[in-house]
């Protein structure tokens, strides 16, 4: 077998060495009555060019070739090959958690880029090496308020990502934490007169999404002072990261929880993505997660260590800050790389196209009879429509185009039927949302 | 080594008593355990506690120590230098480096506390153990 | 002291394999930054342009970051390409660390998983259009099922300490479902750190209970510990000191009785794939990690993947969604009311999950090789350093032996030291701080990636050290010695952390 560097010779030397005759014999302390008599029931073994052919039968068979407006959470942006490429390197790609600073100051060094770059575009002061996504991000950021306020509420905006609130709902009742859910305005922000009369003083944290799930942009700066003058926390997530090219950032947050994929890194059908925490210093030694810090060896040269490991699980175990162990260190690289290609002017340059293409999509489309845009509030490259019919049958019309259409809202918020959630980013050719438009047009043109 | 005046408990914590209030802090024997201490994190004064309670940790790099009241009674001050100067749990455990001063609730509790050769002995057991 | 050092331990050591580190200096990337470079460009706007301040409104909008790169495409490949020669990695040689299973990551997997409708696929797509992506998690889930000898799955777990978290919940769901949810969780002291950490985001307490004398559950102590209170025992098989639960249908049967659940952590299944299954052996729920057993490339930290695999009666209490088959359609299965609910949007980490499956399909039933390869060759390390250092417990290993320091602390040389030196030979270290109920810990686990040739050269290095400890500790306490920075200044750095750039 080609991944196991052994020769039949060298197995019986070692065995010999040890002083058995078989290697049946180093498996005796299992009880007889679990071994295993036959081979297990898996397909296989194939070879490497198998391998791929099942992959890429497997890719046939799902939208290649299709042009997606779909965004909620995952968004397609541009990606340079060079930090693929750079991430296929043996040196990144196979090492270990760098826990042996002196041999690992690649990634160290790396992380600390990543860090200082989180920071940067959430104008916070410190920021993690990376969670597993944004909505587990936000989840151990709500935990993380908990524990900085010692209460046991939060309330969250309805228009935060589904998917975030469930995974938040998932944790949040095993220890006790009170959700209550906050809901919109027809600007489809977060409804502050229903925020004024939910008992502020008892919460940990108002928890908003910008821009939230609708596309929308929050109002921040009202809201932290809302969530302050209570004695509260303000948490704010981040799904679509490109929007911190040229909106505004959250200052005025107590806690980022971020979702990194739209700086890079593929879509991929769910992930890996990158999630990051980032936060005012004061509130450091509550963060979950790895931290890169910079120091000095004996001579006075400049490197990186993990550091105040003293909250995570290795050390503190059942009172650490989280379990979190694994993260997704690879692509908080991959992140850094694409950052830094892009570059200061480069990410202001691709938000104004999401902004430009996103104005220019919702023109288009709503010169459609029937169709008109919802919310008031600004947004920036995503934006909910209405449509005079269940927009899963638009979509299943459109699919035979080759066109995945806006998501329905219908599923996850049952007052929003016959909306769909569009988003368009600078990858999408004009010719393909007037292809859009045209379509939607004669199809709602056709009688069901 | 172990100031005479002083009381200690088994996990390497001393208290100074000056009429109702005690200084707290831990033991030349515990820093040396812990190692480089970078971080302490104390209670907010005011707070009240039974002896025995956990009142705070004792960071090193790589470990974590919880620090228990000798005694009950409600927290006055806590030491202000381990903010910025950690290091000095190192350098002067039994003097500089007190963490809280505490003003006590039952002064009987003492008496359940080792005296200096009481705990000059206890140590030496344990660092056989070791 | 030990003075009986045989022949072949007192030869003057030899460093074969190591040379110095490629002691390249390069600085950070903001370090290079100037205003007018760029390192990508983006295709001209086809739609008219827009002003920010007037989509977003006066206030909303901001202007270039400060201080954010400005650099170009080569001056980013020569910066990411010189700071990766600074790293160890398993592509360059072993990883001896206990319970990682640092093996070989294969490129084909990486290769699949960058192909064109696959990376490209955005998981909120319907599911008719999404098929092959569906049919790539199924078939994994077969398979992980069939290695493990459970009856359901999730694969949305993203790490192993989430998949233990998820575990924790479906007990609690289905104990809940049984009328009492029960408040403990029983951790052995030599558990991974993760263990009691998911155990109270569980809501559970963590109840500790002691090893042995021979590293292993005291049975005992178990019958005495499993009350009623007690919702599950979570069990590390074999043990992180290498060791199989001889007892492990004894401790199922005790926990069982008492109406509790039997919780594998599937770290160490790199010892069992193909060989005996845990579901066979009692357990009733565990994870597995993928970035260990499976291949998954570690990245400096992840991404990993941490599927869950259960007995039948948990199933109701899978998260959601669960990946299902209908007549050759695969979908995604929401309507779940048991279900403890989503531990992730969407469905994992699909990337890494489609590497572990190529894995698998490399390997088909021959996956037993790769398990017997990965125990012989670390009882063939153990037999070859059992003269140099301590064994505190002399049991038959698994995939993994756990030496201590004993002997060379009489030098005032401890695990950490030569661990260090270690790295002067050209090796990674071997697992320090763990378990804790070794004093002095040395855990090696060496995969079956390693040949050998390699596992000769680290059996030297080792000799070498244990020599160097009593003829020279200066030079073992000191060390690393080759490398471009030596040991840093931690302390410092928890003291006053400096954790990111500033201009």
């Amino acid at each position: 077998m080609r991944y196991l560097p052994k020769s039949p010779s060298e197995r019986e030397e070692m065995l010999e060495s040890i002083g058995v005759d078989s290697v049946e014999e180093l498996f005796q302390s299992i009880p007889e009555k679990f071994r295993l008599r036959k081979p297990l029931d898996l397909p296989g073994p194939l070879s490497e060019m198998e391998i791929i052919q099942y992959f890429q039968a497997r890719a046939g068979e799902n939208a290649r070739g299709y042009t997606s407006f779909l965004g909620a959470g995952v968004y397609q942006h541009v990606r340079s090959v060079v930090a693929d490429a750079i991430i296929q390197r043996g040196e990144f790609l196979t090492s270990y958690t760098p826990y042996q600073a002196e041999i690992s100051q690649g990634t160290l060094t790396a992380i600390f880029e990543f860090q200082t770059l989180m920071c940067q575009l959430t104008g916070q002061e410190v920021a993690n090496a990376s969670m597993y996504d944004g909505s587990t991000a936000l989840t151990e950021a709500v935990l993380m308020a908990e524990r900085l306020t010692g209460k046991h509420r939060v309330l969250v905006a309805r228009s935060v990502h589904p998917e975030y609130r469930q995974v938040l709902a998932t944790y949040a009742k095993n220890v006790g934490l009170e959700v209550e859910e906050i809901g919109y305005t027809k600007s489809g922000q977060i409804d502050t007169e229903a925020l004024s009369k939910a008992k502020l003083g008892e919460a940990a944290a108002i928890v908003v999404q910008s821009p939230n799930f609708f596309g929308v942009i929050e109002e921040l700066p009202a809201l932290a002072e809302a969530a302050h003058a209570a004695g509260a926390l303000l948490v704010t997530t981040i799904a679509e990261a490109a929007s911190l090219g040229i909106v505004r950032p959250p200052v005025e947050a107590d806690i980022v929880a971020m979702e990194g994929q739209s700086f890079g890194i593929p879509p991929s059908y769910g992930g890996p993505y990158v999630g990051v925490i980032a936060t005012r210093e004061k509130f450091v030694r509550q963060m979950p997660g790895r931290l890169a810090g910079q120091t000095t060896d004996g001579a006075g040269r400049r490197g990186f260590v993990l550091t105040l490991a003293t909250r995570e699980q290795h050390i503190r175990r059942e009172k650490a800050t989280s379990n979190i162990c694994t993260n997704e260190a690879l692509y908080a690289l991959a992140a850094t790389i694409h950052l830094c290609l892009i570059g200061k002017e480069g990410l202001r340059e691709l938000a104004l196209q999401n902004l430009a293409k996103a104005r220019f999509a919702a023109a288009e489309l709503t010169k459609i009879p029937g169709v008109r845009r919802v919310f008031s509030g600004r947004v920036f490259n995503e934006f909910v429509l209405e449509f005079p019919r269940s927009v899963k049958l638009i979509n299943a019309a459109l699919l035979r185009e080759k066109i995945i259409g806006p998501l329905p809202l219908g599923l996850h918020y049952p007052e929003l039927t016959k909306r769909g959630l569009v988003c368009v980013t600078e990858t999408m050719p004009r010719a393909e949302i007037e292809r859009l438009a045209s379509a939607t047009k004669r199809i709602l043109e056709t009688p069901l | 080594m172990y100031p005479a005046d002083y009381r200690y408990t088994k996990d390497h914590e001393w208290i100074k008593v000056e009429g109702s209030v005690g200084t707290i802090g831990i033991t030349d024997y515990a820093q040396s355990e812990l190692g480089d201490v970078v971080f302490a994190e104390l209670p907010k004064v005011g707070v009240t506690m039974k002896a025995g309670e956990s009142f705070g940790t004792i960071e090193s790099v790589k470990a974590v120590s919880e620090i228990f009241t000798p005694v009950s009674g409600e927290i006055t001050e806590i030491n202000s230098k381990l903010v910025d100067t950690p290091e000095i749990i190192n350098k002067d455990p039994h003097g500089s480096a007190w963490l809280v001063k505490i003003r006590l609730s039952d002064p009987k509790e003492l008496s359940a506390l080792m005296d200096a050769a009481a705990y000059e002995t206890y140590i030496a057991a344990q660092a056989k153990e070791h | 002291m030990n003075s009986k050092l045989t022949e072949v331990e007192t030869a003057a050591p030899t460093i074969r394999k190591a040379g110095r580190q490629v002691n390249q200096n390069e600085g950070l990337i903001f370090e290079k930054s100037a205003p007018g470079k760029r390192g990508m460009e983006l295709p001209p706007l086809d739609v008219p342009a827009i002003d920010p301040v007037e989509a977003l409104g006066a206030g909303n909008s901001r202007d270039s970051i400060e201080g954010f790169p400005e650099v170009s495409e080569i001056e980013v490949i020569r910066h990411f390409t010189r700071i990766s020669t600074w790293n160890y990695a398993i592509d360059l040689g072993m990883y001896p660390l206990g319970s990682c299973t640092m093996k070989y990551n294969p490129r084909v997997n990486e290769h699949v998983a960058r192909l064109d409708g696959l990376a490209s696929e955005h998981p909120a797509q319907p599911a008719e259009v999404s098929q092959g992506c569906l049919r790539i998690l199924y078939d994994l889930q077969k398979c992980l099922l069939e290695v493990t000898g459970m009856d359901a799955a999730t694969l949305q777990p993203v790490a192993g300490a989430q998949g233990e978290l998820t575990g924790l919940l479906m007990i609690r769901a289905y104990l809940q479902s049984q009328g009492n949810a029960r408040k403990k969780v029983l951790i052995p002291d030599s558990a991974h750190g993760t263990n009691p950490a998911s155990v109270v985001i569980a809501g559970y307490e963590v109840q500790n209970i002691k090893s042995n004398a021979r590293g292993q559950i005291d049975t005992d102590h178990l019958r005495e510990f499993a009350t009623e209170d007690v919702a599950a025992l979570m069990v590390t098989n074999p043990s992180t000191i290498g060791v199989f639960e001889e007892r492990i249908a004894e401790i199922a049967a005790i926990l069982h009785e008492r109406g509790a659940l039997l919780y594998m952590d599937g770290a160490n299944m790199n010892a069992l794939a193909g060989v005996t299954r845990p579901g066979d052996f009692g357990v009733d729920v565990m994870h597995l990690n993928l970035h260990k057993t499976f291949s998954t490339p570690h990245g400096g930290g992840g991404p990993g993947a941490g599927p869950v695999l259960a007995k039948k009666i948990l199933e109701p209490f899978l998260p959601v969604p669960v990946v299902v088959e209908k007549n050759g359609r695969y979908a995604l299965d929401g309507n779940r009311p048991q279900s403890v609910g989503r531990v992730r949007a969407y469905c994992g980490n699909f990337g890494v999950l489609l590497r572990a499956l190529a894995y698998t399909l490399a390997y088909g039933p021959g996956i037993r090789q790769a398990t017997e390869d990965a125990v012989l060759n670390a009882n063939y390390i153990r037999k070859n350093l059992e003269e140099s250092f301590d064994l505190p417990y002399n049991l038959p290993s698994m995939h993994e032996v756990v030496f201590s320091d004993a002997r060379q602390k009489k030098q005032g040389v401890n695990t950490m030291d030569i661990a260090k030196r270690l790295i002067d030979y050209g090796f990674h270290p071997y697992t320090t701080a763990f378990p804790l109920i070794v004093p002095g810990a040395m855990m090696i686990e060496p995969t079956e990636s390693e040949s050998k040739e390699e596992c000769d050269l680290f059996i030297d290095a080792m000799r070498s050290i244990a020599i160097e400890a009593e003829t020279n500790p200066e030079l073992v306490k000191t060390a690393p010695h080759s490398t471009r920075v030596g040991r840093l200044d931690e302390v410092a750095a928890a003291r006053k952390p400096i954790l990111r750039w500033k201009p």
